[in-house]
């Protein structure tokens, strides 16, 4: 009907009169911002006993970190459904950008992304915990030591934990080697899965290849510095700090369908083949996955 | 049944102290005998009450005559020194410690009266590193094994006890791995660390600490002289703080140091007999620890009244906090009533400079 089409008089008019009722107006953002100062000058926050700071995390760590999930690396999140709503459940996924910014990611996408804004609780290399600042702010972010009685710990407090088995090889692989995965460690994060019972959520990630492209590895100077890589990519170290800045790639995250563990019974966990196959399993899925996301994606920058 | 004659050694500091009065209260338990090397303050024997004090140093064979001639059946063993501070240096401490659980184990050996021992061990036997998984139960081992001061002697002097219930089995052994005490009276570590107004830490490390408080770890001690558990039992409150939360609980100013820089400090004031800062302190400051408290629960029987966040705040009340809570408190709450106000005015002059615009239903009108 072209004749009833409403023509502004004034551009203006077009705007929403009244704002979303979510932001809050700056005062209450002042408001709140200010509380949460007295909290933390006065110690009047709760942390757990892995160090997790659920205030600092809501309000300083996820906001630092939104902006780089929303408008940086444009995540786009697949299938949150496949992630419990409630309960225990191991978020196994593979680990690539030399610096780990996909684990950072997952984090956010399962908080915002998710239905019941889940935690994922990581787990980390014990050369993270060793490094000031970077130990007490990853443990304040709720990760742990990636050992098996931490994970256990946590599953079985209901929790969901996030783990990479490739570890430091995935992470800090050459750039030609992109997308394809690394060994799986030992199996230790299935023999946990099944001791507790929970499920397997594989979840494959594509993007953070591109954010820092490793093209070279300087293992003296990483062997110099106690560090498993020392990486250089085309703008790091020749740009000093800007290199730091990592590529705006597009990313895409994952989650498959989840792999049960209960029926086989905490018993299983000490039955090898089993172990293996399913950590074979889990890591072919990520995969397939991986390969389906990369064809998805139109261009590495897209 | 009730021990009739309980030896405690250590009756001169506070908790040994605490605990023999404790069991003096007690008419069932026919005498209590108190040993330590120095003799205890004045305000200490007024409550050790029936107690009988022989000065004593566990560190020569005497202490086997005293189990021998009182006919002996439960030792308590509390004379274990944390800290080089009170026990002048690190040698004589470990001197304490280690030689003087041998002399005591031995003499309790030879006596056939003995049928239970009770030692006070620390959760320091788990260590402190990046290694560590988060919670300790009693079944894990340190995966950094201590290499020296309290931490080694701990894990030394577990060692020696597990090696005497071995060679005498009819004595039940009881082992309490303590967590790190708080209270208002109580005499620790932590407690001098954290009464000073500046609190030196280590820069870029943030610290776990489980409590227990002095009421609690008294009850588990007098629990465990005088019921029947036998093994190895860690004793924490429920709960864990961050060491920054701690200060900052208390009203502490938190002044981090680069490790070196701490380490040098921590020279100067331990010649000044000051606050211990010693290699094993601190890998705990920058690590901390924590313990699993299931088998306290389920298997020892008992669940800590005051839980870690509690017994920091009965601490709390002894000391004048640099920062006063309340005073934070006004000041954010001045500010936000201020920033509400401004809020305010400026919601009415941006009203009185932009009217509002019309509402929907005019517009349809103007459209038409």
């Amino acid at each position: 009907m072209p004749e009833a089409r409403v023509i502004p008089l004034r551009p203006d008019d077009e705007e929403p009169r009244v704002p979303p009722p979510s932001s809050a107006s700056w005062e209450e953002q002042v408001s709140g911002g200010l509380e949460f100062l007295r909290r933390r000058v006065t110690g009047d926050y709760d942390t757990d006993e892995f160090g997790f700071d659920p205030d600092l995390t809501d309000h300083v760590l996820l906001p630092m970190l939104r902006p780089l999930f929303e408008r940086w690396f444009r995540v786009e999140t697949h299938g949150v459904d496949n992630v419990p709503t409630t309960g225990g459940g191991l978020v196994v996924a593979n680990h690539s950008g030399t610096l780990p910014l996909d684990a950072m990611m997952a984090t956010v996408a399962l908080h915002d992304d998710h239905p019941a804004r889940r935690r994922l609780r990581l787990l980390g290399a014990d050369l993270v915990f060793d490094l000031p600042f970077i130990g007490s702010l990853s443990r304040k972010l709720g990760s742990t030591l990636a050992c098996n009685e931490d994970a256990e710990r946590l599953l079985t407090g209901g929790e969901l934990v996030g783990v990479f088995p490739e570890g430091f090889k995935g992470i800090g692989k050459p750039f030609r080697e992109r997308y394809t995965l690394q060994r799986f460690g030992r199996g230790g994060f299935v023999t946990a899965a099944l001791r507790t019972g929970a499920p397997i959520i594989p979840c494959a990630i594509v993007g953070a290849e591109e954010t820092y492209p490793m093209i070279g590895n300087v293992k003296t100077v990483a062997r110099l510095l106690g560090l498993p890589y020392f990486p250089v990519t085309p703008t790091f170290p020749a740009l000093g700090p800007l290199g730091l800045v990592p590529l705006p790639s597009k990313w895409l995250i994952a989650f498959g369908e989840p792999i049960e563990t209960a029926s086989y019974g905490p018993a299983a966990a000490e039955d090898p083949m089993l172990v293996f196959n399913l950590t074979d399993q889990v890591r072919e899925t990520i995969q397939q996955s991986l390969y389906q996301l990369l064809l998805q994606r139109k261009s590495v920058w897209g | 049944m009730p021990p009739a004659v309980v030896l405690v050694t250590g009756v001169s500091r506070w908790l040994g102290g605490a605990l023999a009065a404790e069991l003096a209260r007690d008419r069932a338990i026919e005498r209590v005998i108190g040993v330590d090397t120095i003799p205890p303050s004045p305000e200490v024997l007024r409550r050790l009450g029936r107690t009988e004090f022989v000065r004593a140093d566990i560190r020569n064979p005497m202490i086997g005559k005293v189990i021998g001639t009182a006919s002996v059946d439960t030792v308590v063993h509390m004379n274990i020194s944390s800290t080089p501070v009170g026990s002048g240096g690190r040698g004589p401490m470990k001197e304490l410690n280690v030689i003087g659980t041998m002399q005591l184990l031995a003499a309790c050996q030879r006596a056939e009266s003995v049928r239970r021992f009770v030692l006070k061990s620390s959760s320091a036997v788990y260590g402190a590193s990046s290694r560590d998984p988060a919670v300790f139960t009693e079944k894990m081992q340190a995966r950094r094994v201590p290499s020296g001061g309290f931490a080694r002697d701990s894990v030394d002097i577990e060692g020696y006890v597990r090696s005497f219930a071995r060679r005498r089995p009819d004595v039940a052994v009881a082992a309490l791995r303590f967590t790190n005490f708080i209270g208002p009276r109580i005499d620790s570590v932590l407690t001098s660390f954290l009464r000073m107004p500046l609190v030196p830490t280590a820069l870029g490390y943030d610290a776990r600490v489980q409590l227990l408080h002095e009421d609690d770890a008294l009850a588990v001690l007098t629990r465990a002289t005088t019921g029947d558990f036998a093994g190895t039992v860690n004793v924490g409150g429920q709960g864990t703080l961050l060491l920054s939360q701690l200060i900052r609980r208390l009203g502490r100013l938190q002044v981090p140091l680069p490790s070196p820089a701490l380490g040098q400090l921590g020279r100067f004031t331990r010649r000044f007999g000051f606050v211990d800062y010693s290699p094993e302190q601190m890998r705990f400051l920058n690590f901390g620890r924590v313990v699993d408290t299931t088998v306290l629960r389920d298997e020892f029987g008992y669940t800590p009244r005051y839980t870690t966040e509690q017994a920091l705040a009965d601490y709390a009340t002894t000391l004048v906090p640099v920062i006063p809570p309340g005073v934070v408190a006004g000041v954010t709450g001045r500010a936000q009533d201020l920033v509400a106000r401004i809020g305010a005015t400026a919601g009415t002059v941006g009203e009185r400079l932009r009217p509002a615009p019309p509402s929907p239903g005019l517009r349809a009108v103007r459209d038409a």
